[in-house]
């Protein structure tokens, strides 16, 4: 096993060795990978908790019919998975193979931690991966997001999240108001929709510390804010920052329900959902809620559609994760096979059809027989495919992503309770640049 | 013990010689619970106070810093807010169940019909789950939809903003502590109640005194003991309360309710920052048992009020 391992790797250290081989060595059956290469060989996933994880497991025993390789997965939620994970990851014995990881949490820490392999070789060997598996099939997005500076990749992207905007339809035919194009717009609709007396407010969206800040990045990205400078100074405190903080202190207090200080997705979405709240922007999973008659009582009613734009862009937050390998992992070339399977397109195909979803593929999300079959509203997979085309990180790619989410979250929350956006800005980012330049230099 | 008590006779007549020292033959028996408590009390904490003089973050090499991780404490604002919360919270949450349980044993104390019964009920709320009650008052004290509001508005009184507001969040999470723990101190000083003799009684029936002199003069001097020891279960508890602010609110809104306990599962664990992390547990273990040999202390100044002490 070792022996083979070595010459192996060595046959894929160089593209052009590769090359050879499929040229040389298996011309007919160069189309597929040799997915039963490594049967018998045992994996362990470990996944958190979701809709990824679910259709992972679901249909976990093709796989195993595939390529004779045994998986065993667990979901774990999803601020326990990351802990475990990298607490696992920096003794540097994972009991893992394969890692579903954040990336807009995590990128930056794995990277330079040095815990994933390295798998551009893998994608260019045809005994290891199907033709139709191709870096540029994946969106901008995702390939800054699998890649580190070097340009490897370290991870396969699996599932992106957009930010979108979701929309009472009834309450919006009610008061006679127009989807909103820009900010401006959604402010004074929100204002028109708001009717206190009612418990009805226009605008519904995270208010929580830390959770607020994928919010809120979105209002700072239309206004032109870029995160980081060339040499990586954060930008969050500058002068499109003060105007996003501004927007965002005037739709949660004016125009929000009372209380939205503490709310996560969770209570913004059950605000909504009870049909109390007019507008609400997050990310693009939660329709399979909206629209299930048991935990809804909107079912029909809701429009989508992208994010307003700002007065310097328009622009949808993108988070997402992936599936990466372990480098210390001793299965490196099934756990590739694992991952690539959990990104195909039927894996996909079937991801984006339940809502669970969005693949990070073009060949996917374009595809029209595919899309025929999503079971949401038509008017959500258009919002996804627009979102796709004016996507952009949600999150700065830094270690202290926590941090950065804590602090300047606190920060934003403050201003909910009257704290003025440039005082309270300033205040947050003198507690974190400090900790940005240390964990930077360290 | 059997091999001491062969050697004390010969021992008796020339005691001077036999002092000399001899490894102690109780000693194997000693071991296994020496080897227990090394490894599973003492070694944690020479390794946590290790961890607390390092730069140690997840991911990256350590560094010995002394005590640099202390001194960023008092310089860091989270931490100091952190300190207030839970004070305020600690206070809140010793207070009001050891009144409600003080009532609520002297009413369980009286005989009625279906006291049984209903002392079982008063007392489920200390066999659930935290987590899982945190999740239902979530949604109860939510704003919009929430349970807690609707009844307010029966009787006319406007909503109110419960652990959403940062003003009002720490008072509303000791609600839930309150209605969870106010069965245990119900409990305690219910069998102190039970252990008092009833000749005081008798004769102040005799002397004339009505109920509130009673309860102040006899009741409540011979069950301080056990409101003491009510009280410091109490205080230990939620000094380390964890997981019903957890589950609630986070620590929000904001950082409105972010206790020690709360502030320091983000350093250690989310931001990975276990040097750090390390010492605020040492500073936050050494508050614990200042607290409790403080109670320990006002505890044996009081024993002379427990007359009765039956139990």
């Amino acid at each position: 096993m070792t022996n083979h391992l070595i010459s192996r790797r060595s046959v894929l250290a160089g593209t052009a060795a590769a090359g050879a081989l499929s040229l040389t060595g298996l011309p007919t059956r160069a189309a597929e990978p040799q997915w039963k290469k490594y049967a018998g060989t045992k994996l362990e996933v470990i996944l958190a908790k979701g809709p990824r994880g679910d259709n992972l497991q679901k249909y976990i025993k093709e796989f195993t019919d595939l390529t004779g390789i045994q998986v065993e997965s667990e979901q774990i939620p999803e601020q326990q998975q990351r802990q475990k994970a990298v607490i696992e990851l920096a003794s540097g014995k994972p009991s893992f193979d394969v890692i579903h990881l954040s990336y807009h949490v995590q990128k930056r820490q794995f990277e330079k931690a040095g815990w994933l392999a390295d798998i551009s070789g893998y994608m260019k060997d045809p005994n290891l991966t199907a033709p139709d598996l191709v870096e540029s099939d994946f969106s901008a997005a995702g390939l800054q997001y699998a890649k580190n500076d070097k340009g490897q990749m370290l991870s396969l992207p699996w599932s992106v999240d957009y930010f979108i905007l979701y929309y009472n339809k009834e309450l919006f035919q009610k008061k006679g108001v127009a989807v909103p194009k820009t900010f401006d717009e959604m402010v004074a609709a929100a204002e028109k929709l708001t009717d206190a007396k009612d418990g009805i407010f226009g605008f519904v969206g995270r208010g929580l510390r830390n959770a607020n800040m994928t919010l809120w990045t979105n209002f700072f990205l239309n206004y032109g804010g870029e995160f980081l400078d060339k040499q990586g100074n954060i930008l969050t405190d500058g002068p499109e920052a003060v105007a996003a903080t501004k927007l965002y202190q005037t739709l949660l207090t004016k125009v929000a329900p009372p209380g939205v200080a503490g709310f996560n997705w969770m209570e913004s979405m059950a605000s909504f959902t009870q049909g109390r709240s007019a507008m609400w922007i997050d990310g693009v999973g939660w329709a399979p809620p909206l629209e299930d008659p048991a935990a809804s009582r909107i079912v029909g009613k809701v429009g989508y559609t992208v994010v307003p734009a700002g007065p310097k862009g328009q622009y949808s937050a993108t988070y997402g994760d992936g599936l990466g390998i372990a480098a210390a992992s001793k299965n490196k070339e099934a756990a590739y096979l694992l991952i690539q399977w959990a990104v195909s397109k039927k894996q996909g195909a079937r991801l984006l059809q339940a809502g669970g979803g969005v693949p990070f593929r073009n060949s996917i999300l374009n595809d029209p027989e595919i899309q025929s079959g999503v079971k949401m509203p038509k008017e959500w997979l258009q919002s996804v495919i627009d979102s796709a085309k004016i996507s952009k990180l949600g999150l700065p790619v830094i270690i202290p992503v926590a941090e950065f989410r804590d602090l300047v979250g606190a920060g934003l929350t403050a201003t909910l309770s009257g704290g003025d956006p440039a005082a309270e800005l300033k205040k947050s980012h003198e507690q974190f640049r400090p900790i940005l330049e240390k964990s930077e230099k360290a | 013990m059997s091999v001491a008590t062969q050697t004390s006779p010969a021992a008796a007549d020339n005691a001077a010689p036999e002092r000399e020292w001899r490894p102690p033959s109780y000693w194997p028996f000693i071991v296994p619970a020496l080897v227990v408590v090394l490894a599973v009390i003492i070694f944690p904490w020479v390794f946590t106070i290790w961890m607390s003089m390092n730069e140690w973050k997840v991911g990256s090499p350590t560094t010995f810093v002394g005590l640099a991780n202390y001194v960023r404490m008092p310089n860091d604002p989270r931490f100091l807010e952190a300190v207030v919360h839970t004070i305020y919270y600690t206070a809140l949450s010793v207070l009001l169940p050891v009144l409600l349980g003080t009532l609520s044993a002297v009413v369980f104390h009286q005989k009625f019909v279906g006291r049984g019964f209903l002392r079982g009920i008063f007392i489920m709320p200390m066999m659930a789950t935290p987590v899982a009650i945190a999740l239902v008052w979530t949604m109860m004290f939510h704003p919009q939809l929430g349970v807690l509001n609707y009844i307010l508005s029966l009787g006319g009184i406007p909503p109110q903003l419960w652990v959403f507001n940062p003003n009002t969040v720490i008072p509303s999470l000791v609600l839930v502590e309150t209605w969870q723990w106010t069965p245990l101190v119900m409990l305690i000083v219910l069998g102190g109640l039970a252990a008092i003799p009833t000749e005081p009684y008798e004769s102040a029936q005799i002397d004339g005194a009505n109920l509130w002199q009673v309860f102040r003069y006899i009741t409540l001097p011979l069950i301080t003991p056990f409101l003491f020891i009510a009280g410091m279960i109490r205080m230990i508890d939620a000094v380390k309360s964890f997981d019903i602010i957890f589950a609630i609110t986070q620590g929000g809104p904001g950082s409105a309710s972010e206790t020690i306990n709360v502030y320091l599962y983000s350093v250690a664990f989310v931001y990975y920052d276990l040097g750090y992390g390390s010492a605020i547990a040492v500073v936050f273990f050494l508050l614990i048992v200042a607290l409790a040999a403080l109670m320990l202390y006002a505890r044996k100044r009081m024993l002379w009020t427990a007359i009765g002490d039956g139990a």
